[in-house]
């Protein structure tokens, strides 16, 4: 087996790194090697945006921009990729637009928060406008700023992102494709030795064999989870295998039953497909993290993650959706709801990787519903979310799932509430509220930091009634802050 | 024409709304920060192990393992200082590590040197403290149980507000709750220290107030102050945080290298900055009013509970500026305003924009709002009339308000822009017809005091020298945080010398070059060193002038500076040459400036005198939409308009009155500090710790500037702006309960800060007697 090391681009450079620790992360590789000190640790752990970098890379054949959380990046995420950081984009004494409307408007106090922000415009720039505020806040989601309070840079991005983006990069752009091509190269990638590595096989037939030599190795996809462990926990990791380079694991087949995603399709890729399905499951992908963080962060790693409060889990089991595994040569496909056993604790053994996801979708006679509850609508970790698949007979519920994250240990079915449903009509407000009440024998979720017990439990007792109400006619600009969005976002 | 326009019209760069000077630096990245500068060669880091519990006894420090971890060059404990122990801002009560008592959860237990960060975070971990532990006391209640305070009990007023309140027509109580706020400084603390020749120390530190910086180190160092210099070029935020708070790690940073004789640099991570260093006092508010038919106040009796945390730290100023602030804007004739400063077995609360005077604020607009409710009246005409107007317009303090009309004609206009009563009737009509959504709106005044209410705090130093070339080096005892002081400095002293703002060299703050100044704080940035900047300006002008004078032989006064010349009528030379002629004649072309301001004498023993030079003013107008049923909220428009005297620079005072109004939404709102029963913080990261995003900032968020001179001589008559537009939120807050109103009129809404979707639908619960679908 021939490995090559770690190559990406930079400032115009191929760079190849084959002798950096496993865990080292994209903002030290910058700030302490580099001595590239424009790009600021706000927080270290994805969430302030105040280290955002963007990775160009070639997806379907085009260059795209990608925003990415560089504290929470391993350095061997960037393999293939051209980085580009705040430092790059003046062309001398010129101004990027996007700097340029920053200063003008008055877009900086601080200042420590610019460098990201100024990289999230970035992308958002070359993300083939013109952007509205929606999609400036959108973009904007993942930068905290303390000082501004916003405006101004919303306005330097409506003025910087209203037509398509024309700087220097897209006129190099061919380049800059030709020489992400070459590195494209098909081989696979390994960095240090055998108790220290960072391994980037491009073959699931190679990841099965290394997982399988290696059992105890830790998979990355988008390591939006994993890069906490390392910059929080601290923890010593030595073994790091990553899905990234995987050829198949990305793909995503979108039929008319069903939509199947592969392990590392990330959610940036996955939400223009999930909207189609259900305009709630768009909005819930929307508010998924951040830019950044559905730039990296991965379907299979959310779900493999095994929290019980990650945000696709109870959707996806509302929608009946399957998981398919594989360890060495042998496939198993198990319901979604069955792979979550305890509190974190998954039916998956070491050295088995999850390889796909098949989401069934909506027929005709089927209506879905799925509600996000956070101390923060944007970029926050879900209190509750209780997401609701029904068919209809006439107006009698002739199947139903419900399925909720943040109530349990794990991402769990509501089988009484369930069961109060099912036969019953959709019109009776009495059968909503007996879902309802039936949710308190369903779950008993707990307090902690983010919301009560008992908020918990009210909260997805008014998300079902809500769901049903609407289900059954009652128009959601009645029942909701922001009304269910019938039209299709921009493909992000 | 006013004199002051005549003034103005001459000026070619003050009132103007000019960038930031860094900000083209800012958006390149190439403006450094304390971690971005280039490390010596040899810099090691410094990593600080927490204290494992909030209340024990320290029984032993086990760090043999410590010692042991790669990379380690040295590990420091309280035994280790050669001066005192201590860090604190006055008092003596904040130990830099512990040394018996652990105080608080997560106190610096000891520190740990390594040739890399990571390094000295991992061997942080590996310190094992054997405890005796306590029960700790966590929440206001706890404190008042043991009868704990950090500070004497203090209380001012006026008329027997009892009395008052048993004879008033009408009579309200409650206890209302206010949490705290994190401040979330994007840049965390940081330090790098470099040792110099005889045991000297010089300090590249992230803080407001490097004068204190320079102190604590000496203190800790056992050095003379003259033997530290700290400096600051920029702090990536700060919003109080660094005010007294930035010394521990200065110190500590400071202590390494002495310890090893190398360059240290100690910058906290994320979570442990916002375990170790403290924030915004929560409080529980308990009050008594009296009022009559029309909603008039007669009397008002409050007394404030601060949570102060374990030490004093600068609670005694930020109580009493609640306090100050008590009466919001509105006249009180007989009140009595209490506080206790509790001590609880947490991290020590401090400064935050604002400094206590929110809190006391929301409290006022509370108490507005239930006497209008049992009314049946709108909020804002009990507000109305409230306010302070003439011959009632001495406050709970004893100062008199002398310019309340500048508050009341900024009500009036707000009023009309952003259109409330009729918007108010139509949210009437929604609420009619919404079962799950409803509406509310409220337009809450600010009055905010303006000086440090420690009296010898305001005074300020600047040193301004013109070289040789006309180029123009500015120093002052303010520190850039992002507010634009430099930039607002810059442009005055380029106004003084009639030259380009591109010939003023901006410098890093530095004990050495200004010593013996106030933080940065009290929003009195501009007022002081814009101020004393000015005065060390004007000397080098005159003297500069007098030479022109007399080489041309007329009088100094003919001599006019302008557009980077010296003008005698037409006749004239650049300013550089004339700079070049001042060596020449052997005139001193440098200047250190002084200032202090006048008028201000506070008695706090009497509790009266004026704590304050002026007011500055202000009014929101807020509209929220809740949802019922999850407790969810949207912020629908936003209408501002804020009183910043003569603007010295429009552009960043409109930046100051979003980003305090944001941020004061955020304290209101999202931001929720939970301390768990043993005393730990829960919320210690932006994962849990919700500020605001952009999409929290409504779409329709007006901002004007009310643009009245200062009637006081503050530097071209403006005024300050960082501290008094955080209030504005409490709009929002007062919307959120107004929306909440609607369900039971007439009822009191017990809502308390923040209002978190939980917190909304607790209120909704209680005002409805459960929650039905
Ligand atoms: C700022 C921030 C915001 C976030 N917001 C949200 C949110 O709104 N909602 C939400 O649900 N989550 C959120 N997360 C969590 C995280 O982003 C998601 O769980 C994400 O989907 C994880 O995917 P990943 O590819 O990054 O996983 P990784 O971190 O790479 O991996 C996560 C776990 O899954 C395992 N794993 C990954 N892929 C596979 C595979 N194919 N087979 C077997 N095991 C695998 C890994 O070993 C690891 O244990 C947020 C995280 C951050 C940092
Ligand atoms: S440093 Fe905050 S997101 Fe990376
Ligand atoms: S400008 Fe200070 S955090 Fe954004």
């Amino acid at each position: 087996m021939t490995f090559r090391p770690l190559r990406f681009v930079r400032r115009g450079r191929l760079v190849e790194v084959a002798d950096v620790h496993p865990r080292t992360t994209l903002l030290d590789w910058l700030r302490l090697r580099e001595r590239a000190t424009g790009t600021k640790e706000g927080c270290a752990e994805g969430d302030c945006g105040a280290c955002t970098v963007v990775l160009v890379r070639r997806r379907d054949d085009k260059v795209v921009y990608e925003p990415v959380n560089a504290c929470i990046t391993l350095l061997g995420q960037v393999d293939g990729t051209e980085v580009v950081t705040v430092e790059d984009l003046a062309a001398g004494e010129m101004l990027h637009p996007v700097q340029a409307a920053l200063v003008k408007h008055h877009g900086s106090q601080c200042g420590f928060c610019t460098p990201g922000i100024v990289m999230s415009l970035f992308a958002l720039h070359h993300a083939g406008g013109p952007a509205d505020r929606e999609a400036v806040n959108d973009a904007l989601a993942g930068n905290l700023c303390r000082c501004t309070g916003y405006r101004p840079i919303v306005d330097a991005a409506l003025e910087a992102c209203a037509a398509p983006a024309a700087d220097r990069f897209t006129a190099t752009e061919e380049t800059t494709a030709r020489v992400l091509a070459a590195l494209d190269d098909g081989s696979d990638v390994w960095l240090g030795g055998s108790d220290s590595f960072f391994a980037a096989p491009s073959s699931e037939d190679l990841l099965a064999r290394i997982l399988g030599e290696a059992p105890d190795a830790v998979i990355i996809a988008g390591a939006t989870d994993v890069g906490l462990r390392i910059t929080k926990a601290l923890e010593p990791l030595e073994r790091i295998v990553w899905l990234g380079r995987v050829k198949g694991l990305d793909a995503v087949e979108d039929t008319p039953d069903a939509l199947v995603l592969g392990a590392t399709v990330t959610h940036a890729r996955a939400l223009p497909h999930l909207e189609a399905l259900d305009p709630d499951l768009g909005e819930l992908m929307r508010r998924f993290g951040s830019r950044q963080v559905r730039a990296s962060g991965t379907v299979g790693g959310n779900i493999a993650n095994g929290s019980p409060i990650g945000d696709l889990a109870p959707a996806l089991i509302a929608l009946g959706a399957t998981v398919e595994l594989r360890k060495d040569e042998r496939l198993r496909s198990l319901p979604l709801e069955a792979f979550f056993l305890d509190y974190r604790k998954q039916d998956r053994e070491p050295g088995e990787y999850l390889r796909r996801i098949t989401v069934p979708k909506l027929g005709p006679s089927d209506r879905f519903r799925c509600f996000k509850i956070s101390k923060r609508r944007d970029e926050d970790i879900s209190s509750a979310l209780g997401a609701v698949r029904l068919t209809l007979d006439g107006e009698t519920v002739a199947s139903v799932r419900i399925a909720y994250g943040g109530m349990a240990g794990t991402p769990k079915r509501a089988a009484g509430a369930e069961a109060a449903l099912l036969g019953r009509s959709i019109l009776q407000a009495g059968t909503w509220r007996a879902a309802a009440a039936a949710l308190s024998e369903d779950f008993k979720p707990m307090s902690d930091h983010r919301a009560s017990a008992r908020y918990r439990m009210q909260a997805a007792q008014a998300v079902l009634v809500k769901a049903l109400a609407e289900i059954a006619g009652l128009p959601s600009a009645a029942t909701r802050l922001h009304p269910r969005k019938e039209a299709s976002l921009a493909a992000e | 024409m006013q004199p002051n326009d005549a003034e103005a019209a001459a000026l070619r760069h003050v009132h103007k709304p000019l960038p930031h000077d860094s900000a083209v630096k800012h958006v390149q990245g190439s403006a450094p920060y304390v971690d971005d500068l280039p490390e010596p060669e040899g810099t090691l880091h410094v990593a600080v192990g927490r204290a494992p519990i909030a209340r024990a006894r320290l029984q032993e420090l086990d760090l043999k393992a410590v010692r042991a971890a790669p990379g380690v060059v040295a590990v420091l404990t309280a035994a280790d200082i050669p001066g005192r122990n201590d860090v604190s801002p006055s008092m003596g009560d904040d130990p830099m590590f512990v040394e018996r008592e652990i105080l608080f959860h997560a106190q610096a237990l000891f520190a740990v040197v390594a040739t890399t960060r990571e390094a000295a975070r991992r061997a942080a971990l590996l310190g094992i403290a054997k405890t005796t532990a306590l029960k700790p006391r966590v929440t206001v209640e706890d404190a008042l149980a043991a009868d704990a305070t950090v500070l004497p009990d203090y209380a001012f007023g006026r008329g027997d507000p009892a009395a008052e309140i048993e004879r008033a027509p009408h009579r309200l109580g409650g206890t209302f709750r206010i949490g705290g706020q994190e401040h979330f400084y994007l840049e965390g603390q940081v330090a790098l220290a470099i040792p110099g020749e005889d045991g000297s120390v010089h300090v590249q530190s992230s803080t407001q107030h490097p004068t204190e910086v320079q102190h604590v180190v000496a203190r800790v160092l056992g050095l003379p102050d003259a033997f530290v210099t700290c400096e600051v070029r920029r702090m990536g935020g700060a919003f109080g945080g660094k005010e007294s708070q930035a010394t521990q790690w200065a110190a500590i940073a400071a202590l390494a290298a002495r310890a090893t004789g190398r360059p240290c640099k100690l910058r906290l991570d994320r979570d442990d900055d916002m375990a170790m260093t403290g924030k915004r006092h929560d409080f529980r508010v308990d009050w008594q009013v009296g009022f009559d038919d029309e909603g008039r106040i007669a009397a008002l009796d409050s007394l404030f509970l601060a949570r102060c945390g374990y030490s004093a730290d600068l609670s005694q100023g930020v109580v009493d500026r609640t306090m100050f602030h008590a009466d919001s804007s509105y006249f009180l004739p007989a009140v009595r305003i209490a506080s206790r400063r509790l001590k609880t077995d947490t991290v020590s609360n401090t400064a935050f924009r604002g400094f206590g005077g929110p809190q006391g604020m929301l409290a006022m607009e509370r108490v507005i709002d239930a006497v209008a409710w049992s009314l049946g009246k709108d909020p804002l005409d009990v507000r109305r009339l409230n306010f302070y107007a003439a011959g009632r317009d001495v406050t709970p303090y004893g100062m008199t308000v002398e310019d309340h009309a500048t508050g009341r004609r900024i009500l009036d206009e707000l009023e009309e822009r952003s259109d409330y009563r009729a918007r108010r009737a139509e949210i009437a009509e929604f609420n009619a017809r919404s079962t799950i959504l409803k509406r509310g709106i409220a337009l809450t005044p600010v009055k905010f005091g303006i000086s440090f209410t420690l009296t010898r705090l305001n005074q300020a130093g600047a040193l301004v020298h013109v070289y040789a070339d006309g180029s123009i080096h500015l120093n002052h005892g303010g520190t850039e945080m992002g507010q634009g002081l430099n930039q607002k400095v810059a442009q005055i002293v380029a106004d003084e010398f009639g030259v380009g703002l591109e010939r003023v060299r901006i410098t890093a703050t530095s004990t050495g070059k200004v010593p013996n100044t106030s933080p940065t704080a009290a929003s009195s940035g501009s007022d002081l060193n814009g101020m004393a900047a000015r005065i060390a300006a004007r000397a080098i002008r005159d003297r500069m002038a007098a030479q022109a004078a007399s080489e041309w032989g007329v009088a100094p006064e003919a001599i006019e500076f302008r557009d980077d010349r010296v003008f005698v009528g037409n006749d004239g030379m650049s300013f550089a040459e004339l700079a070049g002629r001042c060596c020449a004649a052997r005139v001193p072309l440098s200047e250190a400036g002084h200032y202090a301001t006048p008028k201000v004498a506070w008695n706090r023993d009497e509790g009266t005198g004026r704590p304050f030079f002026y007011f500055a003013y202000g009014a929101a107008c807020s509209e929220v939409t809740i949802d019922t049923m999850t407790g969810e909220m949207r912020l629908d428009r936003v209408d501002v308009l804020h009183d910043v005297g003569r603007s010295l620079n429009p552009a960043i005072d409109i930046g100051q009155i979003e980003g305090g109004f944001v941020q004061g939404l955020g304290w209101l709102t999202t931001e929720e500090l939970v301390y768990d029963a043993e005393g730990r913080l829960r919320t210690h990261a932006p994962s849990t710790y919700k500020i605001p995003v952009a999409s929290d900032v409504p779409a329709d968020f007006r901002v004007h500037l009310h643009q009245e001179p200062n009637r006081e001589d503050t530097i071209h008559r403006s005024k300050a702006v960082g501290e008094p537009p955080l209030m504005l939120a409490n709009s929002v807050f007062c919307a959120i309960a107004d929306a909440l109103h609607s369900l039971a009129p007439g009822k009191p809404v017990p809502l308390d800060a923040p209002a978190t979707p939980e917190a909304i639908l607790k209120a909704v619960e209680d005002l409805t007697g459960g929650i039905g679908f």
